[in-house]
C-alpha cells in the first residue's frame, strides 16, 4: 500500500525528485511522527509489509488532493519604468502570452497617471489549477516629476490587506479570497552604475509591506563583467539603504542545496525575457536574435531567467505566500489594530477604562459650563454697552433740545423787550409832542368817569343777580 | 560649384571669361594654410540620463580619453550629482598636421532625480552664457584678432533604449533647446534593440518629434544646393542613430576591432550592420563638422544677438533716450 500511494504521489514542491527521494522525504515525515509508532512504521517500510499499518502516511496526499481541487492561487506585482521588458518577461515566465497583440501590455497604451491594473489568467499544468493575478503598474516613474509616485502602489497593497482584514473579521466568514500581493518583482534599469534615487525610495517604503525581488531588466545590454560589478554595487547599496529584500529560504535536502545556493548567489536576478520563438540549432527556443548573434532566454550562461522562474515558481511560491501571510500582512494587522495610522503616528487612543471615562466626562462638562458662562458673560457686556449708548444719546437729545428751548425764549425775551422799548420811546414821544398836564387830568377824569361806570354796572350787575 | 553660385547670387551676371592662368585657383592653398596654422575649434555637449554610455561614446568618437569622467582623477566612483551640473574640460588632438580644439561638456545628473522639473535650465543657461561672452567680446571696442569660441555647437542627447517612445523628459529638453543649439538624437545603447525593435523605435521617435515641431540638425531651411539636400535627407533617415560605444578591442577575424563581447556574441562598434556609429561619426566629424559651425555662428548665435540687442535697446527707449547701438561698448551698458 505504502508503495501504491508513493507512485501517487507527485511533485509538488521540488522539482526533478526521483522516486527513491520521495521514500526518503516520507520517511523522514514518519521520524517527525510520535515514536511508539515509529518502530512499526519503519520496519513495515523497509519490509514492504502490509502488517501494522495505521495510514496517517496518506495525509499529505489528502492535502493535495484537496488542495488540487481548490486550486492554488498566486498574486504577483510588477513594479518598473516604462520600457523595461515587464510584459515581455511575465509572457516568458509562464509560457504563455498574457499580455498579446489582441490585449496588449500597459506600456503600449497611452497613459498620463500612475494607474495599478490588474490582470487575472487562469494556467492548467498537470491537472493543476494556479489561478494567477498580475498586477501592473504602467506609468511608474515615467513622468517628469516622480514625487509620491509610489504613492498608488502603497495604497493598492494596504488596501488588499485591509480587504483581507475586513474578511477576516467578519462574523459569517466563508471562503476568503485572497488577493494580497504575495511578491513584488522591481525591474532596474541596467545602467551599469548603481541604483538610482527613485528605485532606493520606493524600496525603502515597500519593503516591510512585501516581498521584494529586484530584478536587472534587459541584461543583454551588459557584459558578464558589467553584469556581475552592478549585482555587487546594488548588494551593497541595499544594504547601505538598510533595505530588506526578499531572502530564498534554504531548503533542507542535501541535493537541492548546492544547486541552491548557485541560484541564490545570483540575486538580483539578470534578466531578458522575449516573446519570440527562434530556431537555434533545430530546438525552436525564445530568444532575441541580434545581427551578432542569438540569447537564449533559457540559457544559464545568457541570463538568469532560468534562475528566477525556478525560485519563484518550482520551489518558493508557497514560501512566499507564506512569509506575505505571516510577516507583512501580521504587521500590517498589528499596525492597523493598534490604531496606528500608516505613517506611524498613533491616532485618538480610546480609553476604556470607566474611572477615567467618568473623569473625561467631567472635564469635558466643566469644560463647556466654562464655554457657556464665558459666552453670557459676553452676551451681557454686549447689552450693558448698548443701554449705555442709548443713554447718552437720549441725554444729549435732552440736552440740545433744552438748550433749544432756552434759545427761543430767550428770543422771545429779546422780542419783547425791544418791543417794550420802543413802545416807551413810542410812549415818551407822545408825552413830549402833548404836555404833561392834559395826561394828568384825563388821567384823573378818565379814572372817576371809569370808576363811576365801573360802580353802575357793578350795581345793575348786582340787581341782575337778584 | 559655379552654377549654384550663378543660381543662388547676382554673381552669374558678372561672370567673364578669362584669358590663361591667373592663378585664382591659390586661393585654397592660401586659406588652407591660414586655417591650418590657427586650427580648428569644436565644442561638443552630451545630454542625457547616467548610466547610458555618454561617456564612453565621445571617447570611441575620438578614439582618446576625451570624456570628463576619464579626466577626473578624484575617487573611482563618480557620485550622481543632486541637481545638474554642466562640467567642460578641453583637449587639443591632432591627425596628420590638423590640430582640433575639442571641449567636451557634460552634464552629470540631468534626468536622475525623482523630480526633474527644470533639469534643462542649467544647461540652457550654460548654452546663453556661452553666447553671451562671445557677445560681450564681440562688442568691446578693443577686441581680438580672434575670440576664442566656447559656443556649443552640437547638442548629443542621448535617448534611452526602451523601445516604446521619447519619453516626456526627452520631449521637454528638445523642445527647449532646438531654437539655441543643434541637437542630435541619439539611440543609447542601442545592443538592447533588436533590427525589427529598432525599426519601429525610430518611426515612434521621429513621430514624436514632428508631433512636437522639434528641429534637429541637419535643419531643411538652411540647405542651399540640391546636392546637400540629398546627404541631409539621407542623414534624416537614419535620424536618430542607434549607437553602441566601447573602449576595449577584441580579435575578429585576424583584425582588432572595438566592440563589446557577450556571451553570445560580440557586437562590433564600427560595423554598419550592428549599429549606426559609424554613421555618426562621419556625419559629425568627417562631413559636417564644419558645417555644424557654421550653423551655430550664422543661426543660432545670430538669433540669440537679435533677441538680446532687440531687448536692450526696447529698454534704452523707454528711459527716454535713444542710443545708438552700434556704437555702444558693452561695459558701459
Amino acid at each position: 500500500m505504502t508503495s501504491n500511494t508513493l507512485s501517487n504521489f507527485p511533485t509538488t514542491n521540488t522539482s526533478g525528485m526521483t522516486s527513491s527521494g520521495k521514500e526518503i522525504f516520507l520517511n523522514k515525515e514518519k521520524r517527525n511522527g510520535t515514536k511508539e509508532k515509529d518502530k512499526e512504521k519503519e520496519s513495515s517500510t523497509s519490509s514492504n509489509d502490509v502488517q501494522g499499518y495505521v495510514g496517517f502516511a496518506n495525509l499529505p496526499n489528502q492535502v493535495y488532493r484537496k488542495a488540487v481541487k481548490r486550486g492554488f492561487d498566486f498574486t504577483l506585482m510588477v513594479v518598473g519604468e516604462s520600457g523595461l521588458g515587464k510584459s515581455t518577461l511575465i509572457n516568458s515566465m509562464f509560457l504563455t502570452d498574457i499580455y498579446s497583440n489582441e490585449y496588449p501590455g500597459p506600456s503600449h497604451r497611452v497613459k498620463k497617471t500612475i494607474e495599478v491594473e490588474t490582470t487575472k489568467v487562469l494556467l492548467k499544468e498537470n491537472g493543476v489549477n494556479l489561478s494567477l493575478t498580475i498586477v501592473d503598474t504602467p506609468g511608474f516613474g515615467d513622468a517628469v516629476d516622480n514625487s509620491n509616485c509610489w504613492q498608488p502602489v502603497i495604497n493598492y497593497i494596504e488596501s488588499k490587506y485591509q480587504e483581507y482584514l475586513n474578511a477576516e473579521s467578519m462574523v459569517h466568514r466563508g471562503t476568503i479570497e485572497d488577493s494580497r500581493i504575495q511578491c513584488c518583482l522591481y525591474f532596474i534599469a541596467p545602467s551599469g552604475h548603481g541604483l538610482k534615487t527613485l528605485d532606493i525610495e520606493f524600496m525603502k517604503r515597500i519593503h516591510d509591506k512585501v516581498n521584494i525581488i529586484p530584478l536587472i531588466a534587459k541584461a543583454d545590454t551588459m557584459t558578464s563583467e558589467e553584469c556581475a560589478l552592478f549585482k555587487r554595487t546594488i548588494l551593497n547599496e541595499i544594504a547601505q539603504n538598510k533595505i530588506k529584500i526578499y531572502e530564498f529560504p534554504d531548503c533542507d535536502d542535501e541535493e537541492e542545496k548546492k544547486s541552491h545556493k548557485l541560484m541564490k548567489a545570483r540575486v538580483p536576478f539578470a534578466v531578458v525575457g522575449s516573446n519570440t520563438l527562434i530556431e537555434v540549432n533545430g530546438k525552436k527556443v525564445r530568444g532575441r536574435k541580434y545581427p551578432w548573434g542569438i540569447v537564449e532566454v533559457e540559457n544559464l550562461e545568457h541570463c538568469d531567467f532560468i534562475a528566477l522562474r525556478n525560485m519563484l515558481i518550482r520551489t518558493h511560491m508557497q514560501d512566499l505566500k507564506d512569509v506575505t501571510n505571516n510577516v507583512h500582512y501580521e504587521n500590517y494587522r498589528c499596525l492597523k489594530l493598534a490604531g496606528v495610522g500608516a505613517d506611524g503616528i498613533s491616532s485618538a487612543i480610546p480609553n476604556k477604562n470607566p474611572l477615567s471615562q467618568l473623569e473625561e466626562e467631567k472635564k469635558d462638562h466643566e469644560l463647556k459650563m466654562e464655554k457657556m458662562e464665558k459666552e453670557m458673560e459676553q452676551v451681557f457686556e454686549v447689552k450693558v454697552r448698548e443701554k449705555m449708548q442709548k443713554l447718552k444719546d437720549s441725554e444729549k437729545d435732552l440736552q440740545c433740545r433744552h438748550e433749544q428751548m432756552i434759545k427761543t425764549l430767550q428770543q422771545q425775551k429779546n422780542e419783547i423787550e425791544e418791543k417794550r422799548k420802543q413802545f416807551e420811546k413810542d410812549k415818551a414821544a407822545f408825552e413830549n409832542s402833548n404836555g404833561d398836564t392834559a395826561i394828568h387830568k384825563i388821567h384823573v377824569d378818565s379814572n372817576s368817569k371809569e370808576h363811576l361806570e365801573y360802580k353802575e354796572k357793578k350795581k345793575e350787575k348786582k340787581k341782575g343777580l337778584f | 560649384m559655379a552654377d549654384t553660385l550663378a543660381e543662388t547670387t547676382h554673381w552669374g551676371n558678372l561672370k567673364t571669361e578669362v584669358a590663361g592662368y591667373v592663378g585664382i585657383d591659390t586661393l585654397q592653398e592660401q586659406i588652407r594654410k591660414k586655417v591650418l596654422k590657427r586650427g580648428f575649434e569644436f565644442n561638443i555637449m552630451v545630454v542625457g540620463r547616467s548610466g547610458l554610455g555618454k561617456s564612453t561614446l565621445i571617447n570611441t568618437l575620438f578614439k582618446a580619453n576625451v570624456s570628463l569622467r576619464s579626466c577626473s582623477k578624484s575617487e573611482e566612483k563618480v557620485e550622481i550629482p543632486k541637481t545638474t551640473h554642466v562640467k567642460s574640460v578641453s583637449h587639443v588632438i591632432e591627425e596628420k598636421g590638423v590640430r582640433l580644439r575639442l571641449t567636451v561638456t557634460d552634464t552629470p545628473g540631468f534626468g536622475d532625480q525623482i523630480n526633474n522639473d527644470n533639469c534643462w535650465l542649467p544647461v540652457l543657461d550654460y548654452i546663453n552664457e556661452q553666447y553671451e561672452n562671445y557677445l560681450s567680446e564681440e562688442q568691446s571696442v578693443t577686441r581680438k584678432k580672434h575670440i576664442p569660441d566656447t559656443r556649443i555647437h552640437c547638442c548629443l542627447y542621448f535617448i534611452s533604449p526602451t523601445g516604446h517612445s521619447l519619453s516626456p523628459l526627452d520631449i521637454e529638453f528638445m523642445r527647449r533647446l532646438d531654437r539655441c543649439v543643434n541637437i542630435v538624437p541619439v539611440i543609447a545603447k542601442a545592443d538592447t534593440l533588436t533590427i525589427e525593435e529598432r525599426v519601429g523605435f525610430k518611426q515612434r521617435i521621429k513621430q514624436d518629434l514632428a508631433n512636437n515641431g522639434i528641429r534637429t540638425y541637419p535643419m531643411k531651411e538652411l540647405e542651399e544646393d540640391p546636392e546637400e539636400t540629398v546627404t541631409n535627407n539621407k542623414i534624416r533617415e537614419l535620424l536618430p542613430f542607434a549607437v553602441v560605444g566601447s573602449n576595449q578591442q577584441y580579435p575578429n577575424n585576424g583584425r582588432t576591432v572595438y566592440g563589446r563581447k557577450t556571451q553570445w556574441g560580440l557586437v562590433e562598434v564600427e560595423n554598419r550592420s550592428h549599429c549606426e556609429f559609424s554613421d555618426l561619426r562621419d556625419m559629425l566629424i568627417r562631413t559636417h563638422m564644419q558645417d555644424l559651425v557654421e550653423v551655430t555662428r550664422s543661426v543660432h548665435y545670430e538669433n540669440f544677438r537679435q533677441d538680446r540687442l532687440a531687448s536692450r535697446r526696447g529698454r534704452t527707449q523707454f528711459n527716454g533716450q535713444v542710443i545708438d547701438m552700434d556704437s555702444m561698448n558693452e561695459s558701459s551698458l
